[in-house]
């Protein structure tokens, strides 16, 4: 018993590993939100006057509004005029004259991190947007990708370079009247990553963007668009963390994916902001919207997520299957432990004929965390021969936490065969007697089962995602046996 | 919407009438449910247990009703010949809502139980009804609660006493009769006391082809180591609106089976909340609904398990055709406490037209870990190779469709434990499937 309470103690004292704040002079406008603040932002990355615009018809609409309240969460108030909307870290460098450098500080906090932004030192075969605050600090290896007529860049820089481009497909997928976070997103998005696949190209590398947010009282609101033209692939991956702090920090991102004929796309994502303390004091607010459009015949998309991070997490990664036999796949892992809370899942809509998806999620619940899983599956009428099937598994580690199931599923084709199946349980005693008797110790056995159990979505990542992501799993639930 | 509007000046101007047509535990409660409608209003379709019945629109129309309780000329007998065979039964009638007592069964109930009116009972057993009436149906939150508490005058009771065993099952029929549109508001009030065993058996019937629109509002206790069958048999016509909300409170070692069977309707909407509130307890609920033309039926069930050791299971079928939009909903609530709860939910539905349309919402709420629960759910059509099969052996392709549609039925027909009622639904069932409305030879709903 005591070996089990010395280990409970160690790991209750475990820090989060990304924790640190970065000291780099940053660039932070007034806390508050008016049109006056988007006029400010769209100023200061010196936008076009149709972006202008879309940012404030957004804006208007946001605040006609109110703060939706049918999540299964405990959502602290969010006081939106306490918050800054934009905060540039890169400011300094840029006042210097010396545009084309990098501060030395946010090099260190990249390399601190794992996300090296020289090239020569990065990871082979992963080019890197990296995000911190309100602004891209660097994306690598974008020569080369330009060889291949592959655009990668942040997304200011895309409304300055690629307008046409921006202005055809933004907003195109997510509207900025979608939800309450979305108008406000659409009216204050600072950066984020804008990647365009021609036609026919496989991207040969994987794309990556990792976000931080450093500065105090801010909040992150990036916008990433993804545009694969026809039968062209892309495999993108989505990292973020934040600093400790014992205040609520929010984070309203969009993420639109555009897939054409034949394209196929993969979106992973190993989201582990700061989850707030052991008493549940801080941490992030992930209230993200994550939608793919399958516009185009035969075209592809996944999503998988390994969600262990933030204080709460609110987001429903989607697709609308309109192209004929398109077909979409959802897999998650969400990891709650502590006072977390996360109501997530997905949202498939069929509208084309033969289109399929499928959605694995699985939910591991510890401490006094609530863990829900939402989803929905709806077929429209003309959507013919629409298949779908769904399981969604739910882990329990502990008697104060929770995990919740619930799937809306509207059907409106006689062709459609749609499928759920849910099951909620603990980690079964034999299971756990087997382990022992073999000499494997009580939390290392939880692990390893908590480790086959999510394997199924570990499976789709990246193989540098998915050390990672295995790793994170482990963390999150150190000290949860006992 | 102001639907609310004519029943709250209805009752502001009927108040006493209302009062004096019933009894005193039923008109204590109504200034309170009053004062609840009014504040609360007809849910809309964002309130997530409405999400899919608009309940206004229902109510909008101007139905009738029948406040000064006068007689309703109709002999229930003769009207009524849809039987089981084989099935000996406590035949009972209510006519609207008022308990039929003019001719009742001449095989007595055993000692001490009680099957008729609530108001008679009132006289008879205050404390039983006082203790009872409008503890579990609450109407601070749900308006459908509180205008069937606001309006309606009498019910039916039923009462188990202590360790009492009815052999025989109760058969309560609710026939629909009137000659205008008319609004129905039905209370149903069944108390098992601890050991009671009772089968009950309720079929709705509207006789007359007229709008008909029903409030039915049923608490149902069961008491320590009671059983309670109860099955609920709908065969109205398409003008029928029905709102049903069913409240069962379980004890420990109890069980309860719950069967919701809508063979033909207009409207329906059945709410069954059940409360395993002693350990140990045992609850089955089940449903099978056939539905096609522009019928629609909307069921929501809340399994709450409040105490360790309990289990539920939960089985619903439909078959759609046409142009018909059906729901279900149900959510599993297992509590903090409730440790070692098992629970099992399965939704299963047949779609067999290109406009019919199913919601179903199949929620798991769980606050404890030691716990087995899952819940399927699946939306589909006829197994081709099923049909290949048959038709292979040369069986005629409605044939065979009407046989996998009937094989389908049959999971929740099994759990029947009725064998002469089992028997009966099959043959109603097979019918249904064949487009004849149950027709039976006698009465005047089928001529």
């Amino acid at each position: 018993m005591e070996e089990k309470n010395s280990f409970v103690r160690e790991v209750a004292e475990k820090k989060y590993e990304y924790g640190f704040t970065t000291d780099v002079q940053t660039e932070i406008i007034e806390k508050g939100l008016s049109e006056d603040v988007v006029r400010l932002i769209s100023q200061k990355k010196g936008e076009p006057d149709w972006l202008l615009e879309f940012r404030l018809k957004a804006f208007h609409y946001w605040e006609s509004q109110e703060q939706p309240e049918w999540g299964h969460l405990q959502m602290p108030d969010i006081d939106y005029q306490a918050i800054s909307y934009y905060a540039d870290p890169t400011k300094k460098a840029a006042d210097d004259g010396k545009s084309k450098e990098i501060d030395p500080e946010l090099m260190k906090t990249f390399d601190k991190l794992g996300i090296p932004l020289e090239e020569r030192l990065a990871l082979s075969g992963t080019a890197v947007d990296a995000v911190m605050d309100s602004v891209s600090v660097k994306t690598t290896f974008r020569e080369k990708l330009k060889e291949k007529g592959i655009i990668f860049c942040s997304i200011s820089e895309a409304v300055k370079e690629h307008p046409e481009l921006v202005r055809q497909y933004l907003g195109s997928v997510v509207p900025y009247r979608d939800n309450y976070f979305a108008a406000l997103n659409s009216a204050v998005f600072s950066d984020g990553s804008f990647v365009y696949i021609p036609k026919g190209v496989r991207c040969p590398m994987e794309l990556s963007t990792y976000f931080r947010i450093n500065a105090r009282g801010t909040g992150q609101f990036e916008r990433t668009l993804i545009v694969c033209d026809d039968d062209a692939y892309v495999s993108y991956l989505e990292g973020c963390t934040a600093p400790m702090r014992d205040e609520n920090q929010l984070h309203a991102a969009i993420v639109e994916i555009v897939v054409m004929e034949n394209a196929e796309v993969k979106y992973s994502t190993v989201q582990n902001w700061y989850p707030g303390d052991k008493d549940g004091k801080g941490g992030v607010l992930n209230l993200v919207t994550k939608r793919g459009h399958l516009r185009g015949a035969n075209s592809r998309l996944s999503w998988t997520q390994v969600e262990t991070g933030s204080a709460i997490t609110w987001k429903y990664p989607s697709c609308i299957l309109s192209g004929d036999g398109s077909q979409a796949e959802f897999y998650s892992v969400a990891v709650t432990n502590n006072y977390q809370q996360a109501d997530t899942g997905t949202k498939m809509i069929h509208i084309g004929k033969n289109t399929k998806s499928t959605i694995i999620s699985k939910g591991i619940s510890a401490g006094k965390s609530q863990n829900s899983y939402r989803g929905l599956v709806k077929v429209s009428a003309k959507a013919d021969g629409a298949r779908n099937y769904s399981s969604c598994d739910s882990l329990l580690l502990g008697s104060e936490c929770g995990a919740h199931t619930f799937p809306y599923m509207d059907v409106h084709n006689d062709t459609a065969v749609v499928e759920h199946e849910a099951t909620t349980s603990k980690i079964s005693e034999e299971q756990l007697m087997y382990c022992n008797q073999r000499g494997i110790p009580t939390e290392e056995a939880v692990s390893l089962i908590v480790n086959g159990y999510a394997k199924e979505v570990i499976n789709k990542l990246p193989m540098e995602f998915a050390v990672e992501a295995q790793k994170l799993l482990g963390v999150s639930l150190e000290g949860t046996v006992g | 919407m102001d639907s609310e509007k004519q029943y709250i000046e209805l009752y502001e101007q009927t108040r006493e009438m209302l009062c004096q047509h019933s009894a005193e535990p039923l008109n204590i409660l109504r200034g309170q449910a009053f004062e609840d409608f009014r504040r609360l209003g007809f849910p809309t379709q964002k309130v997530e247990r409405y999400k899919y019945t608009d309940v206004s629109e229902a109510f909008a129309p101007n139905y009738g009703l029948n406040l000064s309780r006068l007689d309703i000329p109709v002999n229930p007998y003769e009207v009524f010949k849809c039987d089981v065979p084989n099935l000996s039964t406590s035949l009972y009638f209510m006519v609207n809502d008022q308990f039929y007592d003019k001719i009742l069964p001449t095989a007595a109930l055993p000692d001490g139980v009680f099957v008729g009116s609530l108001c008679e009972a009132a006289k008879k057993h205050p404390e039983l009804i006082n203790k009872y009436y409008g503890t579990l149906a609450r109407t601070h939150k749900d308006a459908i609660n509180a205008l069937n508490t606001m309006l309606c005058q009498d019910g039916l009771f039923v009462y188990v006493p202590k360790g009492v065993v009815v052999e025989r099952p109760v058969q309560v029929v609710n026939v629909l009769r009137s000659d205008v549109d008319l609004m129905v508001n039905r209370r149903v009030l069944v108390i098992l006391e601890d050991g009671a065993i009772i089968k009950l058996l309720f079929c709705d019937h509207a006789i007359d082809d007229r709008d008909f629109l029903t409030t039915q509002v049923a608490e149902v206790y069961v008491g320590e180591n009671a059983h309670l069958e109860m099955y609920d048999l709908e065969e109205t016509h398409v003008k029928n609106h029905r709102f049903s909300n069913l409240y069962c409170d379980q004890q420990r070692y109890s069980t309860a089976v719950l069967d919701s069977i809508t063979l033909h309707n207009g409207l329906t909407r059945n709410r069954a909340d059940v409360t395993l509130s002693g350990e140990y307890a045992e609850t089955t609920l089940n449903g099978l609904v056939i539905a096609d033309k522009q019928q629609r039926v909307d069921n929501n069930t809340l399994i709450d398990h409040r105490v360790p050791h309990c289990q539920s299971n939960e089985l619903y079928k439909y078959v759609l055709d046409d142009q018909t939009v059906c729901a279900f909903a149900g959510r599993v609530l297992v509590r903090k406490d409730a440790q070692q709860t098992i629970s099992q939910e399965t939704n299963a539905n047949l779609v067999g037209s290109k406009e019919a349309r199913i919601y179903t919402q199949p929620m798991l709420e769980i606050y404890a870990d030691d716990v087995k629960c899952s819940h399927g759910s699946t939306v589909g059509q006829l197994g081709d190779q099923a049909m290949f099969y048959m038709r292979q052996r040369g069986i005629p392709y409605d044939e065979a469709r009407m046989l996998l549609k009937f094989a389908f039925a049959a999971d929740v027909l099994q759990t029947i434990q009725l064998d002469a009622l089992r028997d009966r639904l099959h043959y109603l069932v097979d019918k249904r499937f064949r487009g004849e409305l149950s027709k039976c030879e006698g009465c005047k709903m089928c001529k």
